[in-house]
């Protein structure tokens, strides 16, 4: 062999870091339509002064305080939160069709939701909020104990103990109108409102699991080939998968916490960047964690004008647009690409 | 002969299930050692005691007379490459990313794709010749080219040792002696090449030291010419047949009556 190593094609070593660019553009554009859009419109110009030279008096200023930009940080997080969730499960598992609540943390929430509204604990939403994580770190950790040996064994184990708890919640609300109608305020998906609670704990739990989620991602690549040659890498499977899973949880739970169940964008997300990231893990749970938020601010943008009163809930326009994304991914590249 | 890497009475086994008892074997540097036998007989089991998947319930592997399981994983992993019998690769993977796997065990959990990294990716891919296809989808590839891709992937690892289960297992007959000729390259480069293999006569034609085993034990080892006759393929493989001479190599060639 005398030919020397062919140079890299551009097109394969500029993709990404293109698409990356132009996600964020996207991701800019997105979050200014958030802030602009909805019951009342916010002109560009307003939208910066009220971060720089705030008016306490000027309605426009308001709205964007104390509605609109948290409502955006929130759909952020909670669009990177779910994707992120998402490409790592996909990957640990190898299953396309894992997305991040499937280790029980959104029947765990819904079913300490339904309990503590039951018994009259549901009322505030810091309340809420701590059942939620309560709910998903338990029934998680009950999936871990029962699955920890292997990554089928857990995600079965997470698909029969949310079965369960789903069941029991339903006999529960089914039985108590009362509670029925305070779980459906947060089992219908929506970041209506939801910006009024005190976020900073989930944001702060997000943010570092994100962090932790690059981190761990380059191992992922090497456990991504399978467990024996992940081990023959010198890549410590067990640790890897662990500390994947806790992270998953974390951002699921948190998620999940303040939005409710919100489909599709954990499954979706990773779908629509697995070809353009040519299984890099690294690259792929960087992506998500842009296109995860864009997808979720346009959602909500949509969400709040599709109606002339009132709102949709987030989750049924992700639904909306997340169904249709995946059958157009499937019939562009096959079944193979699941 | 040299040897660093060896098994020392290891008992081999998974759960109560014994594979080999007090199993002993030198691994002779810089040589090209096929593994032989009936299925079943312990050969894959004791490729992974070897890399580490399988831990011995008594006795140990050595490499330098150190027991494999008191070396970090990284460090076992710059020494000892294995390829698996039926590795599977991620959706979506392309070849060159595929073979910059290798260079895990070589990375940090934060440093940064060096130029070493890229040039021994880049070497990996001449040398396996998956380098015209180095930007396709794994998936898209033949099982021929496919094989090759994965031997770049463990070459990339940059090891003194190669470890293959059957390497040459569902390829067809030009690309299993293209891999061969491969793994005979790279012994001549310098590297220790353990491959079990399923065919006699090509592991006759291709190996220095050739390795028999039945029931979990060696039944015997050495150079082909000096152990292969029909007493020993009756013995391993309980099957009745002449040995000739290999028309194009020399070597023994074993037909079945």
């Amino acid at each position: 062999m005398t030919s020397a190593p062919p140079a890299t094609p551009p097109t394969v070593r500029t993709a990404r870091p293109a698409a990356l660019a132009v996600g964020l553009l996207a991701l800019l554009a997105a979050g200014v339509a958030s802030v602009a859009v909805g019951a009342r419109a916010v002109p560009v110009g307003e939208m910066w002064g009220a971060v720089a030279d705030f008016d306490p008096l000027n309605g426009d200023h308001l709205v964007v305080r104390d509605i609109r930009l948290p409502r955006t940080v929130l759909g952020i997080a909670v669009g990177a939160a779910l994707a992120v969730g998402g490409a790592l499960i996909q990957t640990l598992s190898r299953n396309p069709l894992a997305e991040p609540g499937i280790l029980g943390v959104t029947h765990g929430a819904g079913f300490a939701l339904t309990v503590g509204a039951a018994l009259g604990l549901a009322g505030s939403a810091v309340s809420q909020l701590g059942l939620g994580v309560a709910g998903s770190v338990l029934a998680t950790a009950l999936v871990y104990a029962v699955g920890r040996h292997s990554t089928l064994r857990l995600l079965l184990a997470g698909v029969a103990f949310s079965a369960v708890l789903m069941g029991v919640s339903l006999g529960i609300r089914l039985t108590s109108p009362d509670t029925l109608d305070k779980y459906r305020f947060w089992a219908v998906g929506s970041l209506a409102g939801r910006e009024q609670a005190d976020l900073t704990v989930p944001l702060v739990a997000i943010g570092v699991a994100f962090v932790g989620a690059l981190v761990i991602a380059r191992s992922l690549n090497a456990v991504a080939l399978g467990e024996t040659v992940a081990h023959t890498l010198g890549a410590n499977v067990a640790r890897v998968r662990t500390v994947t899973l806790v992270l998953i949880t974390v951002l699921a739970g948190a998620a999940t916490a303040v939005a409710g169940p919100i489909l599709f964008v954990g499954l979706i997300v990773p779908h629509l960047l697995r070809r353009l990231t040519s299984g890099s893990v690294p690259w792929l749970v960087g992506l998500s964690a842009v296109v995860g938020p864009i997808l979720m601010l346009v959602a909500d943008t949509i969400a709040r004008v599709l109606l002339h009163t009132g709102e949709v809930p987030v989750a049924i326009v992700t639904a909306f647009l997340g169904g249709p994304m995946l059958i157009w991914v499937v019939r562009r590249y096959g079944a193979g690409s699941l | 002969m040299t040897t660093r890497l060896s098994a020392r009475d290891v008992t081999l086994g998974y759960g109560d299930r014994v594979v080999s008892t007090r199993l002993t074997l030198d691994v002779p540097d810089g040589a090209f050692t096929a593994v032989v036998g009936p299925n079943g007989c312990g050969k894959s089991t004791l490729l992974r005691a070897f890399v580490r998947l399988l831990t011995p319930d008594e006795g140990a592997v050595t490499l330098d007379s150190r027991s494999v399981s008191d070396l970090p994983a990284k460090g076992l992993a710059r020494e000892l490459a294995f390829l698996p019998q039926d590795p599977l690769a991620p959706e979506g993977i392309t070849v060159r990313q595929l073979v910059a796997r290798g260079r895990y065990p070589h990375q940090s959990l934060l440093a940064l794709w060096t130029p070493d990294d890229e040039r021994a990716v880049a070497e990996a891919m001449v040398t396996a010749e998956v380098e015209d296809f180095a930007d396709r989808q794994v998936a898209e590839l033949s099982g021929g080219q496919r094989q090759r891709v994965w031997v770049a992937m463990v070459l990339a690892q940059d090891t003194p040792y190669l470890l293959l289960d059957e390497p040459t297992s569902f390829l067809d007959i030009t690309h299993q002696y293209r891999l061969l000729a491969l793994l005979s390259r790279l012994r001549n480069e310098g590297r220790t090449v353990i491959a079990v293999l399923h065919d006699i006569n090509q592991a006759c034609r291709f190996a220095d030291h050739l390795v028999a085993m039945k029931d979990g034990r060696v039944a015997a080892e050495g150079a082909a010419a000096d152990v292969v006759d029909a007493a020993l393929i009756k013995d391993v493989f309980d099957l009745p047949s002449v040995i000739v001479a290999d028309p194009v190599s020399g070597t023994p060639m074993v037909v079945p009556e």
